[in-house]
């Protein structure tokens, strides 16, 4: 596949820059996760369709996308649990899954959700999953796995049966077991599923804090809020393809802005507007006006214009150019699950 | 979430690779779960059965297989008994059990893909499932067979035995060939065991492959009863499972058993084969 033909598939937005940047970084060593052309074909469905990831070593990547956009399918690509159609996989600079069992072990992961084996405990589970690491020393295990129960705090029931742990619980386990030894590369699918939101701000915390120590953090997620607070990089997903991916402040300043201005004097103030090159058009009231904002007009001039034009100002606010407002106006507002 | 210990983060965690991981947490998983140790249970409770039916039943020597009037002279034939009566049904039952829950049980809870992302390679994780379902008929087979020896000494006398061949041996020479019987069926149902574990790696659903497993056992004993098919009964898994009349003789003949490990060796690699071709490309979608 050339060159110029994935730039036009995976451009078409605002973001294209963004997109351009990432996918020519270059080889190697600085991405954690790279793909090229990454395919995914279910009988005739087209469950990832070439998608080119680039996840810069060191950073926090939020994938979004809404249910069903093929963000778990390439996670499951991505740590050799499942075969591409097309495209290829490096993970940490290896080849996937040509050297998994040399990448693996140094790759924590929570993949589709935590799963145990109901009749052991936490603890014993978590003991199970090291020993399917050959890499991972018996010796140490006892504190390895006391330490990671301790960073997610499980201590005080990790000596329970996995099946009598609530769902916020099991989710810590599973996020327990991705840090049962010290990673390069953390994959998270969902990680704050049926978390509390007391368990949310934990696992942001120990997102930020494993980012500090230098691992590269790749969390998907539908809920942008999460993403919006941790992340430095981001992708949005729809259908199977990657509509835009960047670091978080080029994707934010690619999402519209408007302006929305309340005024009882409308008919100066959109003079005024029309003026700064806006289109000014009612919206949600008489005494209300809303424009695109573009990148290059402050906020500050347009209070200053008005206020300038003896217009009486109600209120001013910028709207948009948050990630929610990029990911709505990519992936669209309906509740339709992808199909 | 706390931060961790220094002293823990720092623990060295890269070593040399080895080879044998996670064949012990394998061996713990089978002998820890409650099921495991119910079916034992229940295998444990066929010599009982026998030997307190036939104490409380004997009065004359009239009735019954000729066998079973021979534990009254000998408590020692409470094992081969017993072992000889779960062979058809409550053996390859729970064999069954544990074969087809191998690939499908972990695919079912979904640990399956934590494992394989530890990682665990996938010819690891079918060889160590293999090894787990393996130490599960060795552990039932030798069950059977102390539990038989030992009500067998309680309820009646222990002597020397007359085997097959009309010669005496003592009671210590008899209890060597009786381990060697539960070797010899350990040992026929290796065949059953990789075939389960083909067919678990078929389905997600673990009582699917192991009511498979279970119903492919009855078949197989049935065409071994159809003198139509004399051609093919060389050939079924279960064709020798009774067949381990050379032990009893003197000296011990162990044609039975070099045929026998022959056959079952062939169902291993025939039925390994598929379920490794089946398993190796298969996407963990569970």
């Amino acid at each position: 596949m050339s060159a110029d033909d994935h730039e036009v598939r995976t451009a078409g937005h605002a973001v294209s820059s963004a997109d351009h940047q990432a996918s020519t970084a270059g080889p190697g060593p600085d991405l954690a996760i790279r793909t090229t052309g990454l395919q995914k074909v279910f009988r005739k469905q087209r469950a990832v369709d070439g998608i080119d990831l680039a996840v810069p070593r060191g950073a926090v990547f939020g994938f979004l996308g809404p249910n069903g956009s093929g963000k778990t399918t390439t996670i499951r690509m991505l740590l050799g649990l499942s075969s591409a159609s097309g495209g290829t996989i490096e993970l940490l600079g290896e080849p996937m899954p040509k050297a998994l069992h040399e990448v693996l072990p140094r790759v924590g992961a929570l993949v589709e959700g935590p799963a145990f084996y109901p009749y052991l405990s936490g603890r014993a589970n978590l003991q199970r999953f090291d020993a399917a690491d050959p890499t991972s020393d018996p010796r140490t295990r006892k504190a390895r796995v006391a330490g990671a129960l301790d960073r997610v705090g499980l201590t005080h029931a990790a000596d329970k049966k996995a099946h009598a742990y609530s769902l916020g619980m099991k989710q810590r386990l599973g996020l327990a077991n991705a840090l049962l030894s010290p990673r390069d590369l953390l994959v998270l699918d969902e990680p704050t599923n049926g978390l509390d939101p007391q368990g949310t701000r934990e696992v942001r915390n120990l997102i930020r804090s494993l980012a500090d120590d230098g691992t590269t953090v790749f969390v998907s997620s539908h809920l942008l809020a999460e993403i919006e607070q941790v992340c430095t990089h981001a992708a949005v997903m729809r259908t199977g393809k990657i509509v835009a991916q960047g670091p978080l402040d080029e994707l934010r300043a690619a999402g519209a802005r408007t302006v929305t201005v309340r005024t009882p004097d409308v008919g100066q103030a959109g003079t005024v507007l029309t003026r700064l090159g806006l289109t000014p058009r009612h919206d949600g009231g008489a005494d209300v006006l809303v424009a695109d904002l573009p990148n290059e007009l402050l906020p500050e001039t347009i209070t200053a214009e008005l206020v300038r034009a003896d217009v009486r100002v109600r209120g001013l606010t910028v709207g948009g150019g948050t990630l929610e407002d990029l990911f709505v106006a990519l992936t669209g507002e309906g509740f339709d699950v992808a199909a | 979430m706390s931060q961790p210990d220094a002293a823990v983060r720092d623990l060295p965690v890269r070593r040399r690779q080895r080879p044998f991981a996670l064949l012990g947490s394998e061996l713990a998983l089978v002998f820890r779960r409650r099921r495991t140790w119910a079916m034992l249970g229940a295998l444990a409770l066929v010599p009982i059965l026998i030997a307190v039916a036939v104490k409380l039943t004997t009065d004359g020597d009239d009735g019954g297989p000729a066998f079973l009037g021979d534990i009254t002279n000998n408590g020692l034939f409470v094992a081969f008994t017993a072992l000889t009566v779960s062979i058809p049904l409550f053996l390859p039952l729970t064999v069954g059990v544990v074969a087809g829950d191998t690939v499908a049980g972990e695919a079912s809870h979904g640990t399956i893909r934590y494992l394989l992302v530890a990682p665990t390679g996938r010819v690891r994780f079918i060889l160590v499932k293999f090894a787990g379902a393996v130490a599960f008929c060795l552990a039932a087979t030798l069950l059977v067979v102390l539990v038989g020896a030992a009500i067998g000494a309680v309820l009646f006398p222990i002597g020397p035995v007359t085997l097959l061949s009309g010669t005496q041996v003592g009671g210590w020479s008899y209890a060597g060939r009786a381990l060697l019987l539960a070797l010899y069926v350990a040992m026929s149902m290796l065949g059953l065991v990789a075939i389960g574990m083909f067919t678990s790696t078929l389905t997600n659903v673990p009582v699917g492959a192991m009511a498979a497993t279970v119903v492919l056992a009855g078949a197989s004993q049935v065409l071994d009863q159809l003198p139509q098919l004399d051609w093919l009964h060389p050939f079924l898994f279960s064709h020798q499972w009774l067949g381990f009349g050379d032990l009893l003789r003197d000296p011990i003949a162990f044609d039975s058993f070099g045929s026998n490990a022959v056959l079952q060796l062939g169902y291993v690699v025939v039925f390994g084969a598929l379920a490794y071709s089946r398993f190796a490309s298969k996407d963990i979608l569970s």
